[in-house]
């Protein structure tokens, strides 16, 4: 299957005469998926687990087998080990709540890498904080990737939480989670891993792996916006307390005491977004139907071709590490000299879609001595001529400031 | 692409590229920073007055080309205008940017800031040229508590 092919399943990039270059920010829908939404609502929309009534269990299926789909997509030895959030963030935010506020003591260490998105930091600046623990950073060397020796000394007996992200949302650096995860076992440290980037292009398997956590975005990998999964292992979901409280999560209430719901209700509290959830199940049988190993090929193909023709580019600044085999779909550049903003609204012009600014990533740009880049991030629905598009739209940047750039 | 051409033109390039406002004053009575973190775009302002009057103004920080731009241009406006003048230059400059006037009279007291104007078709870049004239008209605010 060609990308011209499967482009024709997404109807905004038939529509639309534009270079969809942003999928690290939100990728864009197949029309699967899009109907399966609008069959739920035209065919099945009642409110899960409350209604005795035939519709609303047809509901409350149409949600328990997505997260049955989930849990075996990710290979999860429990179907209850899949619990549905609004995003990432949100999932990150359960984890540091209600697993790292009971377990973290003063002078224990939180480990996380220096290209965190704020959503897997911030969270944990805020817990160490309060707990009177440590956050640590491991840092990256002039390949953009975190060394084994990094790893290592980095994670010590005091270290209790790693946070990492799979995949970097701006440098595109495949991170060695399984070796992360291996040396944290060790010293008794469980391991929150990010998959937001790295879940739509690659298989992940949370057992082989052996995350103690994993999160990811639906809007990411061709679901709606608002529907996220946090896995955790079932015995550590277990013992931790809900993070948030209301109807669904609950068994019984009293007056002043309340005993809560098994796994996986709760951490589900109040409606859930089941359109959300039927539509991520939807993308998970497209991503499936394609299949990782044709993803991949098609992606290696075309972020290949793209650094090939970037890096012929004299004036541009490649933000990007040179083992390929470490490397996804997301190339940050810069114009030497030209403010990425001003890139940005000028690939725009020619249809052009790219991400400029900072990611969500501060520290990282602060580690690099930048206060930005522009970002071109791929899915398997890219094609050659997206690159040729934005090759094209770069030298006519180029061409208007050169006269003015260091003059 | 014509209202691209009408913001990047060689007023604005050469003011944000190469701008002889954009140094240290020696001394200043009034000095504030202004950014954007979505951006990262960061300016730090200093003004010196002689009474009422703005008697100098320079700028130090970076960001992108519009921010820049707008910055330099708005210091060659201000200078050598009172306080009060400043205040309504400011005004007209907002108004124009969110296209609340289109008086010709009223917009020409913003000499070479006029060629803004076209910013308000790009909205994803309004906040770039209104970064400097916000951080001014706090720092005058302030002078009057």
């Amino acid at each position: 299957m060609k990308a011209q092919e499967i482009k024709k399943d997404f109807p905004l990039l038939l529509k639309r005469d534009i270079a969809y270059l942003d999928s690290g920010a939100t990728s864009q829908r197949p029309i699967q998926v899009i109907k399966a939404i609008e069959e739920f609502y035209e065919k099945e929309n009642a409110n899960p687990h409350r209604g005795s009534y035939e519709l609303s269990v047809e509901a409350t299926e149409e949600y328990e087998n997505t997260r049955a789909k989930i849990a075996k997509f990710i290979n999860a030895k429990h179907t209850e080990e899949v619990i549905f959030t609004k995003n990432a963030t949100e999932s990150l935010n359960l984890i540091a709540y209600s697993y790292g506020m009971d377990n973290l003591k003063k002078d224990d260490e939180v480990v996380i890498s220096i290209m965190e998105h704020h959503s897997n930091l911030v969270p944990w600046q805020k817990i160490t904080k309060a707990t009177g623990s440590k956050l640590k950073y491991m840092y990256i060397n002039k390949n953009f990737e975190i060394s084994d020796e990094e790893i290592e000394n980095k994670i010590t007996d005091k270290t209790k939480i790693v946070g990492i992200t799979h995949v970097s949302n701006v440098l595109g650096t495949i991170n060695n989670v399984k070796k992360i995860i291996e040396c944290a076992h060790k010293k008794g440290a469980i391991v929150v891993v990010d998959a937001s980037q790295s879940i739509p292009h690659m298989k992940i398997d949370v057992q082989d792996l052996d995350a103690d956590f994993l999160v990811f975005s639906g809007h990411k990998m061709l679901a709606p916006l608002g529907v996220g999964v946090l896995y955790g292992k079932k015995e550590i979901l277990d013992k931790m307390t809900p993070f948030l409280m209301g109807g669904e999560m609950i068994e019984y209430v009293y007056e002043q005491e309340t005993t809560f719901a098994p796994l996986p209700y709760k951490f589900e509290a109040g409606t859930q977004n089941v359109e959300g959830v039927v539509g991520l199940g939807a993308a998970i049988d497209y991503i499936e139907k394609i299949g990782y190993n044709q993803i991949q090929e098609l992606e290696d193909e075309i972020v290949s071709y793209a650094k090939q023709e970037l890096s012929k580019l004299d004036y541009l600044t490649l933000y990007i590490t040179p083992n390929s085999k470490n490397h996804s779909s997301v190339i940050s550049f810069n114009i030497k000299g030209v403010h990425p903003h001003d890139v940005a609204s000028i690939l725009d012009s020619e249809g052009v879609c790219i991400r400029s600014g900072n990611h969500c990533v501060q520290p990282l740009m602060r580690f690099l001595d930048i206060d930005s880049t522009c970002r071109a991030s791929f899915y398997f629905y890219n094609t050659k001529e997206d690159v040729d598009r934005l090759v094209h739209a770069l030298n006519k940047t180029y061409e208007m400031f050169k006269k003015y750039i260091n003059k | 692409m014509e209202d691209l051409n009408n913001i990047y033109n060689d007023l604005i390039m050469e003011h944000s590229m190469n701008s002889y406002n954009k140094k240290k004053l020696n001394k200043c009575d009034l000095c504030e920073m202004g950014n954007n973190p979505n951006c990262g775009d960061e300016i730090e302002i200093q003004l010196k007055l002689n009474g009422d009057k703005i008697e100098d103004m320079a700028f130090t920080g970076h960001g992108c080309a519009i921010s820049q731009a707008s910055t330099s241009i708005m210091i060659d406006t201000l200078k050598g205008k009172t306080i009060e003048e400043a205040r309504e230059i400011i005004k007209t400059f907002i108004e124009m940017i969110k296209r609340e006037t289109t008086d010709e009279e009223e917009l020409k007291k913003l000499e070479d800031a006029i060629a803004f104007r076209n910013i308000s078709n790009m909205p994803a870049r309004v906040k770039c040229a209104l970064l400097a004239w916000h951080t001014v008209e706090d720092m005058i605010n302030k002078t009057e508590k």
